[in-house]
């Protein structure tokens, strides 16, 4: 009979080989379901995997496509080891990308024109404060009403997306765009600049790397790091060491808020150059399997954010050239995180072979 | 004798990793027999009685059940078979009646109706009063226990295995159990008891299997030996008598006057109108069964409230640090004054379980700068485990890998470097082996001998008498008036934790003056 059994200590090894098993299986159920789909599965999981890394251009996606992934998740990650489960980065996200998006179109509407990076910066800055603001609305009523965070920033989630529409349907929407429901497209000196010709990835990659840096920093080495993590591990400890978990809840949030936003307000400056109601392609939700699979570490979530931005960036190439259904990324995605979550178990678990076990006692015999 | 055995071990062992909890272990257990089976914590009482409920299996060795050599897989085929089991911690749904958690656990033939009148009919035969009707959250610890009893019970058990079953009980309550189980025992039952008071066990057991470390140290008449010969068998050799000063007391330094906390709802601990004034150069102790309100006392006292807490309830009442009132103060403004506290939940509340020693340091010592400052959260670390001879590998070691009585040691050391002048102590040796229990004591000894004054919350009598100066006992919310130990008597104290002060205050003026005493004499020595 083959049991699980509790090990004295989570093992070491399973706690790293746990993301590498975990994409293994991922792989191999692809391989399956692919091939149950009729198509030719080697060929797609090329497309997943060599694909996306062939050549500067496609490297550079890949890159680009990471830079909101790594920004969202290690605010998440954030939350998260403090016991606040902000779920809606998405929405801060697109609060950032109106707010940076709304700048941009004012000062390109009235002609400012010079010193582009100055007004790059504040409109990436108002961005990052738009989706602090946005996660302080979270923060208040947990604060305030004791209202439960998963629910609330998620709902604001949706109140995100509808404001988003209502605007580029709305006020916001360009005269000139043939009744499109965007903005204006902006002031070509209002984006970011460019990593290197040839690639769409921009200098707001290397703000993400930075900001996994000092995020590394603040939760390691700095006092309010360690009082944040102590909140999250053990409530009942925080509050005998006198941490307010007031103080946490608002710092957590905002900052995740703000990552959140300011990667919003980069993509909009970016590759987008305009708002529409498709700014996100779900980054603030991917971003939640980037910051489980980074295990919440800074660093790691930087890795996890290429890995995942390879995948999304495959399921777009699957779709395209053999014609596989867009949700099947998600599809990966989640397998991904659900094999995660499974392989878990095996750091605090084993198996174990028990030979002598089928001989005990039936129950009533 | 040539009875034969109810239930056989024979060289049971059972190993985690490279830890050998039970090594070769024989145990025999005779019908009708109260069995003793006493050991330190950590010493593999656990595991034995794991492995004989089926929770765990044996990795070699032979069980015998009426002679029948038996492995269970699971507690389903135990029971099955005739094992009862009450753990320490119970098992109950706190929003359904009595008869309803007892019936959640039997087969499937039984109706509710039935296991009511079952239920009275065993509250009449044993003494076991339990109203199948109540809501179990209306119900005492206890009352919880009988209920916990009854459920074994029900199943007409041949072994009834009891985990420190008075750990939760006032002395009164304790007798009763004891009656209880002697009537069991008298109809064939056997009974394995597992404990470490050993007066206890002296009273109820007629056999007694002493565990070491994992291994049997020895198999004796309980009635026949002496406390310091089970503790020989117990811990290899008796801890050395504590030693105290006589009583010196200068000034009142912590004051609760009128101090009263209402409760949230029915089930929540709640004050009433507490009073008490600490000294320095004292303990205090508060006796009382868990849950009259002592975890609400300690939030208090240490002003760790949940940040709702006051803001939700309506607070009235003053605690005054020195004559000025703190009652509004937080964790951190009070740990300045030199007001620091010892919670009973080692793991989760005085420490971090997945942080090691020296990250635990930071809870009780921030430093003044923005980063954490690690060599020296190490250092002091390893002077806490230096000083306190707490077994670990090392500042790095987690604390969720030291053994109860260890990480205690720890947590006591780490508030004693920092020298408080109000220590609040929170059940200090609850489940903390003989050897850590007397060096904690004799350490809370120390610092009320060099004037700290100490409050030490407790269950456990035998501590308070050994360590307090005065008591106060707990129930219902309110806090009874002090007595001097000298003064004190168990029946006395046992009565007071049922909350019957107040009906014999008048004729026990004349023990109240014990407390005064203290006080004049203190105010003599001023």
């Amino acid at each position: 009979m083959i049991v699980l059994e509790k090990r004295q200590h989570p093992s070491f090894w399973m706690t790293y080989l746990s993301p590498v098993i975990s994409i293994v299986l991922t792989f191999l159920i692809a391989y399956f379901v692919v091939s149950a789909m009729g198509k030719d599965p080697i060929k797609v999981l090329s497309l997943f995997t060599l694909e996306p890394l062939s050549g500067k251009r496609a490297i550079g996606e890949v890159m680009l496509k990471a830079t909101p992934l790594i920004l969202c998740s290690l605010g998440l990650a954030f939350c998260f080891r403090s016991n606040v489960w902000n779920i809606g980065a998405e929405g801060q996200f697109l609060l950032g990308a109106i707010g940076a998006g709304g700048m941009a179109m004012w000062l390109t509407e009235a002609g400012v024109a010079g010193a582009g990076w100055l007004w790059v910066s504040l409109a990436l800055l108002l961005g990052a404060f738009a989706g602090a603001c946005w996660a302080a609305v979270t923060a208040w009523l947990r604060d305030r009403a004791n209202a439960n965070e998963i629910l609330v920033s998620l709902m604001l989630v949706y109140v995100a997306n509808l404001l988003l529409s209502y605007l580029v349907f709305g006020p916001w929407k360009d005269p000139k765009g043939w009744n499109f429901p965007q903005t204006l497209r902006f002031a070509d000196s209002l984006s970011i600049g460019r990593l290197g010709t040839g690639m769409r990835v921009h200098w707001g990659f290397v703000v993400a790397l930075i900001s996994a840096a000092a995020m590394l920093w603040l939760m390691f080495f700095t006092s309010l790091g360690a009082r944040l993590r102590v909140g999250g591990l053990a409530p009942g400890a925080a509050r005998f060491a006198g941490f307010s978990s007031r103080e946490s809840l608002w710092t957590v949030l905002l900052c995740s808020g703000a990552f959140a936003g300011l990667a919003g307000a980069m993509e909009v400056l970016g590759p987008m150059g305009q708002l529409t109601p498709h700014v996100s392609t779900g980054y603030g939700f991917t971003a939640i399997i980037v910051a489980f699979i980074a295990r919440l570490n800074p660093l790691a979530c930087v890795l996890a954010s290429f890995l995942l931005s390879i995948l999304m960036i495959g399921g777009e190439l699957a779709q395209s050239r053999v014609g596989l259904p867009a949700s099947v990324s998600s599809m990966f995605q989640g397998v991904l995180l659900m094999m995660l979550l499974m392989v878990d178990s095996f750091i605090n678990y084993r198996l174990c072979w028990r030979p002598g076990a089928a001989k005990g006692l039936k129950p009533n015999a | 004798m040539t009875e034969a055995s109810r239930l056989r071990l024979q060289g049971i062992s059972k190993s985690y990793g490279s830890l050998r909890a039970n090594d070769k272990i024989d145990f025999d257990l005779k019908p009708g027999s109260i069995h003793a089976v006493l050991g330190e914590n950590g010493a593999g009482k656990s595991t034995l009685m794991k492995l004989i409920f089926g929770l765990l299996q044996a990795d070699e060795g032979d069980m015998f059940f009426d002679g029948r050599r038996v492995s269970w897989q699971s507690p389903e085929q135990a029971r099955a078979a005739g094992i009862a089991m009450v753990f320490q911690h119970f098992a109950l749904f706190e929003s359904l009646s009595v008869a309803e958690n007892v019936w959640l656990g039997l087969a499937k033939t039984w109706t509710l109706p039935a296991v009511s009148e079952a239920l009275r009919e065993l509250g009449q035969h044993y003494g076991l009063v339990v109203d199948p009707n109540a809501m179990v959250h209306r119900l005492s610890v206890g009352e919880r226990q009988r209920v916990e009893i009854a459920r074994g019970l029900l199943a007409k058990p041949r072994v009834m295995i009891l985990d420190e079953p008075t750990s939760v009980l006032a002395p009164q309550a304790a007798r009763a159990l004891f009656t209880m189980l002697r009537t069991l025992a008298s109809e064939g039952c056997s009974i394995i008891y597992i404990s470490h008071k050993l007066h206890e066990i002296r009273e109820l057991c007629d056999e007694c299997t002493v565990l070491r470390h994992g291994k049997v140290t020895g198999r004796v008449d309980p009635r026949q030996c002496n406390d310091e010969q089970l503790s020989a068998l117990m811990i290899g050799n008796a801890p050395p008598p504590l030693v105290r000063a006589s009583l010196s007391l200068s000034e009142v330094i912590l004051k609760v006057e009128n101090f009263t906390v209402p409760a949230l709802d029915d089930s929540s601990e709640h004050l009433n109108d507490v009073n008490l004034s600490l000294m320095s150069g004292e303990i205090l102790g508060i006796a009382g069964v868990s849950g009259n309100g002592q975890g609400l006392l300690l939030d208090a006292l240490s002003g760790e409230w949940c940040d709702g807490t006051r803001r939700e309830r309506q607070v009235k009442g003053a605690i005054r640090f020195q004559g000025q009132a703190i009652e509004a103060f937080g964790v951190k403004q009070r740990r300045r004054l030199g007001i620091m506290a010892v919670p009973a939940e080692r793991l989760g509340r005085a420490s971090v379980p997945e942080l090691s020693l020296a990250d635990n340091m930071f809870l009780l010592d921030q430093g003044n700068d923005w980063r954490i400052d690690r060599p020296r959260l190490r250092r002091a670390a390893a002077s806490v485990i230096e000083a306190q001879s707490v077994k670990a590998l090392g500042p790095q070691a987690l604390a969720s890998d030291l053994s109860g009585g260890n990480l205690q040691k720890f947590i006591m050391g780490r508030a004693l470097q920092a020298e408080p002048q109000v220590l609040l102590v929170s059940q200090p040796t609850w489940g903390v082996d003989v050897g850590a229990s007397a060096q904690i004591r004799q350490q809370l000894l120390a610092h009320r001998d060099a004037g700290s004054a100490i409050l030490v919350i407790s269950e456990e009598l035998d501590e308070l008498f050994q360590i307090a100066d005065r008591i106060q006992v707990m129930y219902a919310g309110k806090l009874s008036p002090a007595i001097a130990r000298q003064d004190a008597s168990v029946e006395l104290i046992g009565q007071w934790m049922g909350g019957a002060w107040s009906a014999d205050s008048q004729s026990s003026e004349n023990v109240l003056m014990g407390a005064a005493a203290l006080e004049s004499q203190s105010s003599l020595g001023a």
